[in-house]
């Protein structure tokens, strides 16, 4: 029998924004449609034109703060989430959506997300910024392919730092709802991924090209290209940027600046 | 001070666990009071209350029955129905929104002020199914959504059109030039695919976004 692994991939609201723009990378490369929208109380509202538009013909379609994407050759959907939750609105807003993710027929749940860079302790700053998360029930369909993938776990931290011999926690500073989606995940036997970067504000672009790479390499969304000369691939150049992106850090200059 | 240590906020907002644990005595203190006023409120009759009082001692589930319906947000939007649109000849109130928030309340009241903060709603005395609603107070993040469904939730929607008026500073408009140089005031508009008329300004590009009440 044929299993139908549908994938929602979706981000955390989190340092950075990462996850957020990487997924605007993947849904602007993929050119997915878009099928819906989540009508929710739970985040700032926002309103603005296409922002994955690439002509006049389809730069006038509104878009909104949360909407889903599809792309059915590859049995992905993709949530884009584009505000700020609202105070006391994690909760309410997670309890929706895995209750969307059971209900519907998506198997699996990848959620990109980040985490500040400065809460690092002296281990995590050596070494690559990336790591993952599985729910025990996904753990064992792909926990196999992450060992071979040579990637890294996140790691629990004592709960009370500084003092030896007390339980370990998970601990996703700047995480947004990574730890309560990822926690609600495991005791609800829903498969979930977590892949996040440690990263800080700021110019969050190389960030999201790192995370998406990262992702790209478990799931195969998009081909690497080997490059000749230098025999590395490096998929950053395959992945399109979307219209939207333009002018992330202010206006131009007044001429009579200068 | 010299010395002292800022956290930087994050675009992502305060995760809600290390909220709680960065509250200082005088912010919890602040936290309660607001609390416990909104609890007042919302004991009151709803933290949000939309009162018709176009109703005669009628049935208060009687929806409103609204074919146009055009919303002023913003005191400058607000401003601009009243000096253009508004006069006592054509237009009666017939509703007003009882809100409390940290930065405004509104009272009952439909006796008001161009300075006060309030959210009115007029009827066109010519077609009763024209309606408009200044909203010059500030509707909070967490209650705009209820705003939208108590407003709308009144109405009878017939081939509902509903125009928004809002302003935003030309300091906010993203755009390639400097925003010294741009010609200002000037018009943006967004509209729904099911918004068939010809629109009367150019469309908002990307990346400018609009939020808040008008967006929701």
């Amino acid at each position: 029998p044929v299993i139908r692994h549908i994938l929602l991939l979706q981000p955390a609201v989190s340092v950075g924004n990462v996850g957020q723009l990487a997924i605007d990378l993947v849904i602007s490369t993929l050119d997915m449609t878009k099928v819906g929208y989540f009508y929710t109380d739970c985040l700032v509202p926002m309103v603005g034109n296409n922002p994955y538009a690439t002509a006049e013909e389809n730069s006038t379609e509104l878009s909104i703060n949360a909407e889903v994407y599809s792309l059915p050759s590859k049995k992905l959907v993709v949530l884009q989430i584009r505000s700020p939750f609202i105070k006391n609105k994690y909760r309410p807003f997670c309890e929706t959506l895995l209750s969307w993710v059971k209900s519907s027929k998506c198997a699996r749940l990848v959620l990109l997300s980040s985490s500040h860079a400065y809460q690092r302790d002296d281990e995590q700053l050596l070494g690559t910024p990336l790591r993952y998360l599985l729910t025990p029930d996904l753990e064992k369909a792909v926990g196999g392919r992450m060992q071979e993938l040579n990637w890294k776990e996140m790691e629990k931290v004592a709960a009370y730092p500084g003092i030896s011999d007390t339980d370990k926690v998970l601990h996703i500073p700047g995480g947004g709802i990574t730890k309560l989606l990822f926690t609600e995940s495991c005791s609800k036997g829903i498969q979930m991924a977590v892949l996040l970067k440690f990263c800080s504000e700021g110019d969050n672009i190389p960030d999201a090209f790192v995370l998406v790479n990262y992702l790209n390499e478990w799931l195969q969304l998009i081909k690497s290209e080997v490059s000749t000369s230098n025999n590395s691939a490096d998929p950053s150049s395959q992945w399109k940027i979307p219209s939207s992106w333009r002018l992330l850090f202010g206006n131009g200059l007044p001429p009579a600046l200068f | 001070l010299f010395g002292e240590v800022v956290v930087a906020p994050s675009r992502a907002g305060l995760d809600e666990e290390e909220e709680a644990r960065e509250e200082t005595p005088e912010d919890r203190e602040i936290r309660r009071e607001i609390e416990k006023k909104r609890y007042r409120q919302r004991c009151l009759g709803g933290e949000i209350d939309v009162l018709w009082t176009w109703k005669s001692g009628g049935c208060a589930e009687e929806p409103l029955v609204c074919s146009r319906f055009i919303v002023a947000i913003g005191r400058n939007a607000a401003a601009f129905l009243s000096s253009f649109i508004l006069d006592s000849v054509c237009w009666e109130v017939v509703g007003v929104v009882k809100l409390w928030n940290e930065w405004c309340r509104t009272s009952s009241t439909t006796n008001v002020l161009p300075t006060d903060s309030f959210c009115l709603f007029y009827r066109l005395i010519s077609d009763p199914t024209v309606l408009l609603c200044q909203c010059s107070c500030y509707v909070a993040e967490d209650q705009q959504f209820q705003w939208l469904e108590k407003v709308f939730g009144s109405m009878q929607k017939k081939g509902l059109q509903v125009t928004i008026l809002s302003t935003c500073p030309v300091a906010d408009y993203k755009t390639q030039e400097s925003t010294l140089t741009l010609a200002s005031p000037f018009l943006k508009a967004l509209k729904t695919k099911e918004f068939q008329d010809q629109v009367c300004c150019p469309l908002l590009e990307q990346p400018n976004i609009v939020r808040d009440l008008p967006a929701a």
